[in-house]
């Protein structure tokens, strides 16, 4: 078949943070660049972020720097992270934030001008650059209106099919337009993916529609290898009532703002549970607390800011021992603060002016006055596609990942705040590289039946006799998910997850799409019922492997940590035959200089 | 259950409208009843969103005529005796269902001067900005892109003059960046020329649909306004500009 196709030196797949970024770097690089966004421009999922963007600015505290911020990304991971990543990270955040300030972000503002920092959990210092609680609306916007000018190709309502090679390199990607339903190739010297998470997987998410791990699924498929995919970031706090917003993120800048979790007795339930590594760290008492969240630099946090792990976990204990709110989560109240500073209720407002619109439309709750409920919902995923630290190139030659959909940076749990951060430091990088593969490489060659044979599969749906609806194999799916790989696991659980999987993966070869191929929702729905179910199956297996409990996952039969696993990653790749085949990576060695930072920060 | 039923355009600008019939459960807003009849009914209704939660602005359409975003539009604020119609975007062109063709808009804004950094103010190439001077584009930045407010713009709705006058998202976005403490450009004889400005009479419709309560009218475009009359009809300095060349 002919297809209508485009060249780059550098094509970009996915329009949120990383990908944009690593497209404004790519152009820097002077090399033509693709960019595929598979909703509108501006719309991807960073613009649901909330909190800020984590970076050592000591603009609040000028205590912090690097070695801080690594020491905490690497507590908070439970040192299974990538620890080269997390030290770029932490060295090369604070450029990429001060960047976009220089290309016309307005964050908010210290009292001397700077931009201002809050805390958030697991940072031992303010460190949070934001805006409000819309820091990801901020940043996706500054990089979509500076990317605009500067030469990039944007390609919208595009969804990659599959990937493109030439022997073992890459060589594109092939996919459709949405809007008419024709099938496009982009031929392509470097493919960089930024396609962000897959919370679609699991019922209850904070994830859009978009998160269903095409990335994750694409890289795999084409040879790449996926790592740490067993660890699966439950948000403390989502919505859970009204049923329809079920999920929707409630920002932990509530807690860096002061907002503490009660249960239903009224008691702070964090006190009660504070894990060892962070004891010396943490508040004893609610006075000590509050004083942190205000700024006091003598206290120590609240336990409400550890981690988002240990914080999901504790919810998920309080419910289950009967201590729940009445919809079944416990109540994040940050109206209390009107006992210790006048003026409460204006400040919320303006501190937390989107969750205060949030709760009071979707909810009929004015969190000025009352407080929220709130529970676990699916949030992140700290694994994804193994990449080279430095360059973010995956195994495959010429395939480069970045934010969410790439791992390392955040081991077994990561920081509220390293997500924003992750997606300008890495995405710069992998623009950067991925210019300079190209550079350096001749524009690849492929054989079209590749896309003939693609094209082919992604059309089955439309045959006649078939009877499957593929939203409800996605619903089923996502129940199964929730219920037996979710946030208590056990191994016969996980099992059986895997036995719906595949039987669900059988039904999905004969789903049924109505209609027409232009904008059809049912169809995108069938086509990414593959990277969902290949996702699933990679969590559930790594999952099963490692038999301890550690950062996102947690283990019913094997709650304590286990030494041996603190020293390997879960590595999952697809063998010659078509199946998912697991083995245990050992971690490299920490340069010794970097084992003294931590120890210096413990 | 409750049952509402919904009246849903379908199709493009031949297209008609379908009623279906949705179960109510407590809390649901008009997406919810779009997701059920795509899941049960229509898998190939189609229709725009992303976050569910009002951040994104993708969901945009008329509800019972009005210019609003599905997410937040609850159903125990619309009278459920009588069939919800939802229809797409009318100052866009169709595509299919509820989805509008929506790229103008970004055309516009690729033509609006970029924003650029006025010097640094400190010798570590940083600048100070009080929050008191970031305020008031911090309002404009809130801007979600939804669209609503160029959808409900009569001079793009009714007189179509898409080529000529930006429309208020972009006066509101040409307004962060004029306002902006840092920014060094200046975009007043575009806003004056093509991009139209002149064709906005202030009845602050867009205003009202605003999903992020932006005051586009009296904060972002009257100020604009009153820049441009200073430079380009103040007697006194046509007059100066005049002797100075």
């Amino acid at each position: 078949m002919e297809y209508e196709t485009h060249d780059y030196d550098v094509l970009v797949v996915g329009a949120g943070g990383a990908g944009l970024r690593a497209a404004i770097e790519a152009s820097a690089g002077g090399v033509k660049v693709g960019l595929l966004c598979k909703s509108l421009l501006g719309k991807a999922h960073t613009v649901m972020a909330e909190g800020g963007i984590a970076a050592a600015l000591a603009n609040v505290d000028d205590r912090d720097n690097w070695k801080v911020h690594f020491s905490d990304t690497m507590r908070g991971g439970q040192y299974v992270n990538n620890w080269r990543m997390a030290e770029l990270h932490a060295k090369e955040a604070p450029d990429r934030v001060r960047e976009l300030e220089a290309w016309g972000a307005v964050f908010d503002r210290t009292t001397d001008g700077r931009i201002l920092q809050r805390n958030f959990g697991g940072h031992r210092y303010p460190r949070l650059a934001h805006v409000g609680d819309r820091t990801g609306l901020e940043m996706i916007r500054t990089l979509q209106d500076h990317g605009v000018h500067r030469g990039m190709d944007v390609h919208m309502e595009f969804t990659v099919v599959s990937l493109l090679k030439d022997g073992g390199r890459i060589a594109g990607v092939f996919g459709y337009e949405r809007e008419r339903g024709r099938f496009k190739v982009f031929r392509a010297s470097a493919v960089i993916l930024a396609t962000g998470g897959l919370g679609r997987a699991y019922r209850i998410t904070s994830n859009s529609w978009e998160g269903t791990g095409d990335g994750h699924s694409l890289a795999y498929h084409s040879g790449a290898e996926l790592i740490d995919m067993e660890f699966i970031q439950f948000h403390p706090t989502g919505m859970i009532w009204p049923p329809s917003v079920q999920g929707i993120l409630v920002t932990e800048g509530v807690r860096g703002e002061g907002g503490i979790l009660v249960n239903k007795e009224g008691r702070r339930f964090m006190f009660d549970d504070i894990p060892e590594p962070y004891r010396n760290q943490t508040a004893d008492n609610e006075d000590e607390g509050w004083r942190y969240t205000q700024g006091d630099k003598s206290a120590r946090r609240p336990p409400e800011l550890l981690t988002r792990d240990h914080v999901a976990r504790c919810i998920n204990r309080e419910v289950r021992e009967g201590r729940g709110s009445p919809h079944g989560g416990v109540f994040l109240d940050i109206a209390w603060i009107r006992k210790r500073m006048q003026n409460s209720e204006e400040h919320i407002r303006r501190k937390l002016p989107s969750m205060y619109h949030q709760f009071k439309q979707l909810a009929d709750i004015d969190i000025t006055k009352e407080a929220m409920e709130v529970g676990p919902t699916t949030h992140y995923v700290m694994g994804g596609v193994r990449v080279d630290a430095d360059s973010q190139m995956s195994n495959v030659p010429g395939l480069f990942a970045a934010g969410e959909c790439a791992a390392g940076i955040n081991g077994a749990n990561r920081l509220g705040g390293n997500s924003l951060s992750d997606l300008l430091v890495f995405g710069k990088r992998a623009g950067e590289y991925a210019a300079q593969y190209a550079r350096e490489h001749p524009r690849p060659a492929f054989d079209l039946a590749q896309a003939d044979e693609a094209a082919h599969l992604a059309v089955q749906p439309f045959e006649p006799g078939r009877s499957e609806n593929p939203y409800t194999i996605q619903h089923e799916l996502q129940g199964a998910m929730q219920e037996l790989v979710g946030i208590v696991r056990q191994e016969n659980e996980m099992v059986t997850a895997l036995e719906v999987v595949e039987k669900l993966s059988t039904r999905a070869a004969t789903a049924a799409v109505h209609g027409h191929r232009e904008y059809n929702p049912g169809w995108h729905t069938a086509l990414d019922l593959r990277h969902l179910l290949t996702v699933s199956e990679a969590i559930a297996r790594c999952a099963i492997e490692r038999r301890e409990s550690r950062g996102g996952h947690f283990r019913e039969d094997y709650p304590e940590k286990v030494s041996e696993f603190g020293k390997v990653n879960m590595v999952v790749r697809k063998t010659a035959t078509g199946s998912m085949e697991l083995q245990r990576v050992p971690l490299a060695e920490m340069p010794p200089e970097l084992k003294q930072v931590i120890e210096e920060n413990k | 259950m409750a049952q509402a039923t919904f009246r849903v355009w379908r199709g493009a600008s031949g297209g008609q409208f379908h009623d279906y019939t949705a179960d109510v459960v407590p809390g649901m807003v008009v997406l919810d009843a779009i997701h059920q009849i795509q899941a049960t009914q229509a898998g190939d209704l189609a229709c725009r969103w992303n976050c569910k939660a009002g951040k994104c602005g993708s969901c945009s359409a008329e509800i019972n005529g009005k210019p609003r975003l599905m997410c937040m539009t609850r159903l125990n604020d619309l009278p459920l005796d009588e069939p919800v119609t939802v229809e797409p975007m009318k100052a866009f062109p169709p595509i299919r269902d509820l989805v509008t063709d929506v790229s103008w808009n970004y055309t516009v804004k690729k033509k609006i001067k970029p924003f650029k950094a006025r010097k640094p103010d400190a010798p570590d190439g940083t600048w100070r900005m009080s929050q008191s001077d970031v305020d008031r584009v911090q309002e404009f930045r809130k801007c979600i892109e939804c669209f609503l407010c160029q959808d409900v713009c009569h001079v793009l709705r009714e007189h179509a003059l898409h080529p000529e006058f930006i429309g208020p998202r972009f006066l509101v976005y040409t307004a962060a960046l004029e306002m902006h403490p840092l920014d060094d450009e200046d975009r007043l004889a575009d806003l004056k020329g093509d991009h139209g400005i002149g064709y906005c009479n202030i009845t602050g419709c867009c205003t009202k649909v605003c999903p992020e309560e932006i005051t586009i009218t009296e904060n972002a475009i009257i100020p604009l306004k009153e820049r441009v009359v200073d430079r380009f009809y103040d007697p006194v300095k046509r007059l100066f500009r005049v002797f100075s060349g």
